[in-house]
């Protein structure tokens, strides 16, 4: 039984001081969540890993009060599922990213966001799987 | 349903199957729309199967005009259908370019996006719940009064501001739902119109878009720091310019009211209003079949469901019928003679069609 994250090349650490590994263009400079093979503003294919900042303020929101369709959602699903809340927050200059956050309640456009590592469910194998959020800072 | 609908438009427009030269047939659940034909008669003619997200419907009518400005044909036929299971769209987000994990965390989703968006927008110009109710009050009204829809009971604003919150400002019944239905259109070269019928309704414009970076979109797992207009702004620019006229010459208006947010939000984007104005239209009932805005005159989505294939046909439908007079109990007063048609949805297209007599 192990921790293991949702997926590869989607945060640098599993420890308290994680970020997100954004992908940003060396020709035009945007940056994307995750990274991807091509920029989607230039023609350009050379994308270098660009870690995001931890911090950011919240953009736009609402809640998931029902339980997604499954498959593709894994999470907690019939009397186990817990509504949760949705938004953009964004990344100081560099991007703003879609994200759950860990609670539906109190949520205000341009309150200050922190990510955070959470344990999401057990896979097959028996391993927590973790994946990020974001929570406000209060 | 597909085979019900092409029937009932020969029929309106006095032509046979064996007289139509070519099909478009729009759908999203059948791989293979063109399975119609056996239905109506195997003649041999190219048929063409089309799925383009939301805006399956408006490409199809589009794809069959343009099919007639190259020439090649004099009539021929655009058809959508569709029949979806209940509750929200799903699928594999890597058919849409997300990984995995964004739909492993229950974020592929669309009713979420839509909330997010007039959640934002409510906030940006001032729109409160109050007025989403009553978009959703017009339009089941609007419904009750079409034969064809899906939803023909009318609620009371207070059940649908008191219904489940699903996404936040959105409530159950501010949603439209995924159902079964079909439309079809006739489509014929303008100078021949006068053959078939004495009140021809010409197709002035269409014009189909896809989202440009920074617009706020569907199924985005992030979005950059500057921002642009939607794929809506920029079709329904288009197809004004191709019509050689503004929002203000038209008289009957059809909007993706994929939620009641939806139709707010679209209300602005293709020009009938500025942002922030809606509120004071809905509440001086403006959007209502007597009002100097009509919307969803059939009830639109929130009313007819959405079944993607056929949604956008369904409002060219209703379209022809308000130009021509025939609308019945829920007919615009004052003889319209423009009408508009709006498409929206995933993964960040749009459609517009401008028609008028």
């Amino acid at each position: 039984m192990a921790r293991i994250p949702i997926a590869e090349g989607l945060f640098t650490s599993m420890s308290d001081d994680a970020r997100l590994i954004g992908g940003r263009c060396t020709a035009c400079e945007i940056v994307t969540f995750p990274i991807q093979g091509s920029c989607p503003r230039c023609p350009s294919t050379d994308m270098t890993e660009h870690p995001l900042p931890r911090h950011g303020r919240l953009w736009a929101w609402t809640t998931q009060e029902f339980p997604p369709p499954s498959p593709p959602y894994l999470g907690p699903k019939g009397d186990a599922f817990v509504p949760y809340g949705v938004g953009y927050v964004q990344l100081g200059d560099d991007v703003r990213i879609e994200t759950r956050i860990t609670t539906a309640e109190g949520l205000k456009i341009g309150m200050e966001m922190e990510l955070v590592l959470v344990p999401s469910w057990t896979d097959k194998d028996g391993n927590e799987v973790i994946a990020f959020a974001f929570r406000p800072v209060v | 349903m597909g085979a019900i609908a092409i029937r009932k438009a020969l029929a309106d427009a006095g032509v046979e199957w064996r007289d139509i030269q070519f099909g478009f047939a729009g759908s999203y659940e059948i791989d293979n729309p063109d399975a119609v034909v056996a239905l109506m008669g195997l003649t041999g003619i190219p048929f063409t199967n089309v799925y383009n997200g939301c805006a399956t419907a408006g490409s199809v009518l589009a794809l069959a005009a343009d099919a007639i400005r190259l020439g090649d044909y004099d009539l021929g036929i655009a058809v959508g259908m569709d029949k979806h299971l209940p509750g929200a769209f799903s699928a594999d987000p890597r058919l849409y370019a997300c990984p995995s994990w964004y739909g492993e965390l229950g974020q592929f989703l669309t009713p979420k996006f839509f909330g997010m968006k007039i959640n934002k927008y409510m906030h940006d110009h001032g729109i409160t719940s109050p007025t989403l109710a009553r978009v959703v009050a017009k339009n089941l009204r609007n419904g009750a009064l079409n034969p064809n829809a899906f939803r023909r009971k009318p609620l009371a604003e207070e059940e649908i501001l008191g219904s489940r919150m699903l996404n936040y400002p959105l409530t159950q019944y501010m949603f439209c739902s995924p159902d079964e239905g079909a439309a079809a259109v006739i489509v014929c070269r303008a100078d021949r119109a006068h053959r078939y019928t004495d009140k021809p309704i010409y197709l002035r414009a269409s014009a189909v878009r896809t989202r440009r970076l920074g617009a706020f979109e569907v199924h985005s797992p992030w979005l950059p720091i500057e921002e642009t207009v939607g794929p809506t702004v920029d079709a329904s620019r288009a197809a004004f310019e191709k019509a050689g006229i503004g929002p203000e010459d038209v008289d009957v208006i059809q909007l993706q009211d994929t939620d009641a947010g939806a139709e707010v939000i679209h209300l602005a984007e293709n020009g009938f209003c500025a942002d922030g104005d809606q509120e004071k239209l809905v509440a001086d009932g403006e959007l209502e079949i007597g009002g100097r805005l009509p919307v969803n005159t059939d009830g639109g989505l929130i009313a007819n469901g959405e079944p993607i294939g056929a949604s956008g046909l369904r409002q060219i439908h209703e379209v022809v019928l308000q130009l021509r007079g025939q609308a019945g109990d829920r007919q615009v007063p004052g003889d319209p003679k423009v009408g508009y048609t709006q498409l929206y949805g995933a993964p960040g297209v749009a459609g517009v069609s401008i028609l008028s007599l």
